[in-house]
């Protein structure tokens, strides 16, 4: 059972409490009357599913019930960062950081959390 | 019960001075000692054969003296609900009455009919399942399924349901042992004397490990058990360590989470009723040690798996730590230097040793010097041929590697040793890859992802300087004498079980997998372990491989000529050995599987005879019957009364929610289809929430007590989602707005009164308002008191009658239902329950969500697209709405159904067909959502979708039944009182 960063309760708590919301920064458009079918699969029905760095949404569920952002890696299963809703996306360098991190805490034998 | 000797119990070990119990095995019973563990105990009265394998019914024996023990497992009985099958008799403790049942066997251990398996082994090689159960396909329904089936599976379940209790517990530490033997002790007092809080697990009853079972090492002077039992104390001293013993680390999860099974009251005579079986632990530690120490390797011979041929390390355990000579005359196989220290100890407990067979070409010096002084014959390079011996090994044949000659040897015990395999389970577990050791022809833990040490043997340390090195970090390092490594050893089959031989050399003793199954599926193209191993099913035991896995891989490799880290190693998975389901499920059987919840009137209901269903997680009053009525007609007369008196409902389940702040209105307008700006506070409305893909998600009366705040009711079951599914919008697509949003479900209690004689029962209970069909017109919400109680009144219908809707804190719910119920009873008004509910509001076509719809319906297709603002700018949905498909012609339609036959009832769920003559399959157009009896109309009713539905009012349709097909005309939905003439009463 992972252990998850609230980062409005600021504490590390139990996978338990949280329940995953899906992918992070998609924007409902203001205006959707223009918008072509198309475009509305794409907002409304089509995911990303990467293998690896996944940008996703949160909500500490059984706990102050608030909606976060993660990164996380698919991969090894771990949150790289976790930020309040309404934070940008992180850039590219900063994921890139964040996996190298991730990488040199496992050298370490750390866990990484 | 006669109580036999104990022949074979020396005087050696910690439990020759020990309290004598009696226990029996099939049927005959036997004496022990407290503290043995079954197969001790009949070791000890000389029976080896303890079972029967899976496959080939071949005569079992004890193997091992721990976990790995593939052979000797045994159904333990404390009557039908607690009969336990498959446990090892190398970890059972020992009680008084034990009762033990051998497996496989029939009708007897001794004479098994299934043996005929074991000559007729050449068709049962590997792949046979794969090859045989395979055409004709008709085969498999008759012939093949029954017959695997019948011979699948191993040990009997218990016939009664579990009686017992299991609970869990979360624990933190900052460092988790698993393991308590030599590294595990030492790396426990490490860490507790850097004041770290401390949690060290052990499977077995006993600290200690391989320590209680060696009588050679000295450690600063003391044996071993004396060097475990002075550090046992002192960590049983100290307030920040936690012994567990009879526990296992069992999984290692993410993020350091270590799952502990604890096994409470197994090894007690009567155990206490209060004290649960089993305990689950959940342990999250800042690190965790890995003191899992070895398992030691059989070596693969014909005839290896005779009952009688055990491993050398369990019968020097079986010697020192329980005082039990395995055999009187002993043959030795060995490929280590262990096998030479059991066979001196048992030497010196006065057994014979035939020879030690040792199939290295060399031995060390100092094993031959002392050999010599023994008088004990060693015969280098060289490897047993075969095993005489049915019931138990009798003889063995010996031959020189590279020589025809085979010498013959009568002995009633072999002990053999292939060397020691360090234990990867954990590690592998917590993700870590394991490396390869060339050297040692081993795999060591890597690195770990995960804050994870391994000491002691299973990160290979072989001799006890470099464990207490290891465990210590350079920080103990008595004086130690006489101490065996443990390194050496062989992978693979051995001389006598190459290519050629023809008897069966086991690999893996519980699946009945021979070295020449592994050959087989190498040559029959399985290349990866993964798929050797699926092949043969070697390692897919309940011992998951422990003792087969390096072997088998050792022969696949060979047969491939690959090196054996590129042949691959299967994954190691939790659970390390078999856990029960008991420890899993804990508590959560039964009521607390997932708790029931109650309203304030329950208990009221309950009294007054309700009968109840579950609604989503609620216990709800489905009807109230009286004296002599079925449910049918209790729902008739409830139907009845409340159309023609009145009806008290509890609908306290209904969902509520609070939304409020400046901005209240705007977010309504976001999240439900119509308007509520302009809706006046005192005024309640019928809304519709969309998903933004235009569909139905839920619905429910909202109430607008003033600017800044709503009252919203929700379906029973969608309550939690759709606060959810505001909480998210608000939150993430509208943060703008300054709202917020509270869930009052359980806050407020909610009594309905419907029917003509609704106003009468409640008028002399409300105060602080005029509610006269005049002034609180229908769809009316009002802050008021109810019997002197703050309450919000609504003008309300569910029924198509007259009706309220009082909601009063949910505290006082019980007593002012009691209240409305002393008004109600004398005028002639009844208590209803929800299928009664579920008639009336049918009757009016008022829908229900999540039955009348289901998630592909538009308010349009729920015939509710009045209740769809047109000018809005906005709302979620509202651009999912114009989707092509969702905007297209003949889309299932919601429509009402009249049977021709008044009489005939649909079953909810019945499909419906426009021809009833077209050949099967036929198309079906559309499907029963809502049927009922109505008393009052005296007639069946319906409501359905249908495709093109809203355009076929009026035609017959066809709804093909099992017996029948059944002639349905479509209708409106509205099959009572269709111009509302009733809701003013």
């Amino acid at each position: 059972m992972l252990l998850i960063h609230c980062p409005y309760c600021k504490s590390d708590l139990p996978e338990l409490e949280f329940a995953n919301a899906g992918e992070a920064h998609l924007v409902r458009p203001a205006d959707m009357s223009d918008m072509s079918d198309a475009d509305f699969a794409d907002y409304f029905f089509v995911r990303d599913n990467p293998k690896g760095v996944n940008l996703e949404r949160w909500r500490h569920a059984h706990g102050c019930g608030r909606f976060f952002n993660a990164v996380r890696d698919t991969v090894s299963d771990k949150f790289l960062k976790v930020y309040p809703a309404g934070e940008p996306r992180p850039s590219d360098a900063e994921v890139k950081a964040l996996l190298e991190a991730q990488a040199e805490g496992r050298k370490d034998g750390g866990s990484g959390a | 019960m006669k109580t036999e000797t104990q022949p074979h119990r020396v005087q050696r070990g910690s439990l020759s001075r020990a309290r004598a119990v009696e226990f029996t095995f099939d049927g005959k019973a036997y004496g022990g000692i407290e503290g043995d563990t079954l197969a001790s105990a009949l070791l000890a009265n000389g029976v080896h054969l303890v079972g029967r394998s899976f496959k080939y019914h071949r005569p079992r024996g004890v193997l091992s003296a721990g976990v790995e023990e593939p052979n000797a497992l045994v159904g333990i009985s404390r009557g039908n609900a607690r009969h336990t099958p498959n446990v090892r008799a190398t970890v059972q403790e020992l009680y008084d009455g034990l009762t033990a049942k051998s497996q496989n066997a029939f009708p007897t251990l001794a004479m098994d009919i299934g043996a005929v398996n074991d000559l007729m082994s050449p068709v049962f090689s590997a792949g046979f399942y794969y090859k045989t159960f395979k055409w004709p396909p008709k085969a498999w329904d008759k012939v093949y399924e029954p017959f695997i089936r019948r011979a699948a599976g191993l040990g009997e379940a218990p016939t009664e349901a579990d009686p017992d209790r299991y609970t869990n517990r979360f624990a933190h530490c900052d460092v988790l042992v698993i393991g308590g033997g030599a590294a595990g002790l030492v790396a426990a007092r490490k860490a507790a004397d850097e004041g770290k809080s401390v949690i060290v697990a052990d499977e077995n009853p006993t600290f200690g490990g391989w320590m209680l079972c060696d009588s050679d090492a000295r450690i600063d002077g003391k044996d071993g058990p004396a060097w475990a039992a002075q550090i046992i104390a002192d960590l049983k001293g100290r307030d920040n360590v936690t012994l567990l013993p009879r526990t296992t680390g069992f999984g290692y999860f993410q993020q350091n989470m270590v799952a502990l099974a604890e096994r409470i009251t197994e090894h007690m005579p009567n155990p206490d009723p209060d004290l649960p079986r089993e305990r689950m632990w959940q342990v999250r530690a800042r690190e965790v040690i890995s003191a899992q120490g070895g398992i030691e390797r059989p070596l693969v011979f014909p005839g290896n798996d005779k009952p009688g041929v055990m491993l050398a390390g369990a019968a020097q355990t079986y010697l020192n730590k329980y005082g039990v000579a395995v055999g009187q005359t002993i043959g030795v196989f060995a490929a280590c230097n262990t096998a030479y220290a059991a066979a001196f100890d048992l030497y010196e407990a006065g057994c014979e040793i035939a020879a030690i067979i040792d199939h290295r070409d060399s031995v060390e010096q100092h094993l031959l010097d002392q050999a010599k002084e023994l008088g004990i014959r060693i015969i280098a390079g060289a490897s047993v041929a075969k095993v005489e011996g049915r019931l138990r090994v009798c003889a063995m044949q010996v031959k020189r590697h590279r020589q025809e000659k085979q010498e013959h040897f009568e002995i009633d015990a072999l002990i053999m040793s292939g060397g020691w395999t360090p234990s990867l389970h954990l590690f592998s577990q917590s993700r870590g890859k394991p490396r390869w050791d060339a050297d040692a022809k081993r795999f060591l833990p890597g690195i770990s992802p995960q804050n994870l040490t391994c000491v002691g043997l299973c990160n290979g340390a072989d001799t006890l300087a470099e464990v207490f090195e290891e465990a210590s970090g350079g920080t103990y390092s008595p004086k130690i004498e006489d101490d065996v490594s443990t390194e050496g050893g062989m992978v693979g089959a051995c001389a006598t079980a190459g290519p050629d031989a023809k008897s069966k050399a086991f690999v893996d003793f519980q699946n009945d997998v021979t070295s020449k199954d592994i050959r087989q599926a190498v040559r029959e193209g399985m290349h990866s372990i993964e798929h050797v191993k699926r092949y043969t099913t070697n390692g897919m035991a309940t011992d998951q491989g422990k003792l087969s896995n390096m072997h088998g891989l050792a022969i696949a490799a060979d047969m491939l000529d690959a090196p054996i880290p590129q042949v691959g190693l299967t994954t190691f998975r939790a659970p390390y050995t078999p856990t029960t389901f008991g420890a899993f499920v804990g508590n959560a059987k039964g009521a607390l599987f997932d708790p029931e919840r109650r309203t304030p009137i329950d208990a009221w209901a309950a009294e007054n005879g309700a009968e109840f269903e579950p609604v989503s997680h609620w216990r709800r009053a489905w009807y109230f019957p009286r004296a002599g009525e079925d449910m049918h007609e209790a729902v008739d007369r409830e139907c009845q009364t409340v159309r023609k008196v009145a009806g008290v409902f509890d609908a306290s389940t209904l969902g509520k929610i609070e939304v409020c702040g400046p901005d209240a209105a705007a977010f309504m307008d976001k999240l439900y289809t119509n308007g509520w700006s302009k809706l006046k506070p005192g005024r309640a409305k019928y809304g519709i929430m969309l998903r933004e893909d235009g569909f139905i998600y839920d619905d429910g009366v909202v109430g607008k007590l003033s600017d800044t705040r709503f009252h919203v009711t929700t379906t029973t079951g969608g309550a939690p989602r759709v606060l959810v599914h505001m909480e998210d919008y608000l939150q993430t697509e509208f943060p703008d707005l300054d709202v917020s949003l509270t869930s009052t479900t359980e806050q407020w209690a909610t009594i309905a009164v419907q029917g003509p004689k609704a106003r009468d029962i409640i008028a002399p209970l409300v105060s602080g308002v005029d509610i006269s069909a005049k002034n609180f017109s229908h769809m009316s919400v009002v802050e008021c008191e109810v019997c002197g109680v703050p309450a919000r009144l609504f003008r309300i219908s569910f029924t198509g009658e007259l009706g309220f809707e009082i909601n009063v804190p949910a505290d006082f719910g019980l007593d002012i239902w009691k209240q409305v119920w002393a008004r109600a009873e004398p005028l002639g008004a009844c208590a209803y329950g929800t299928e009664t509910m579920h008639v009336l509001r049918a009757e009016k076509g008022y829908i229900i969500v999540g039955q009348d719809t289901d998630g592909t319906v538009t308010p349009h297709d729920a015939g509710l697209s009045w209740a769809v603002a047109k000018s809005k700018p906005d709302f979620v949905g509202k651009r999912g709405l114009m989707r092509e498909d969702l905007t297209a012609e003949g889309r299932r339609h919601l429509v009402g159904l009249e049977t021709v036959d008044p009489k005939t009832i649909l079953p909810e769920g019945a499909q419906i067909v426009a021809d009833p003559n077209q050949p099967i399959p036929m198309k079906m157009i559309g499907f029963v959502t809502s049927s009922y009896w109505s008393g009052t109309l005296g007639k069946s009713i319906a409501m359905a979708l249908v495709e093109d539905g809203f355009n076929r009012v009026g035609e017959t349709l066809h709804v093909p039944l099992e017996d029948e097909i059944v002639e349905v005309k479509v209708t409106g939905t509205v099959f009572y009182d269709p111009k509302g003439e009733k809701i003013d009463g």
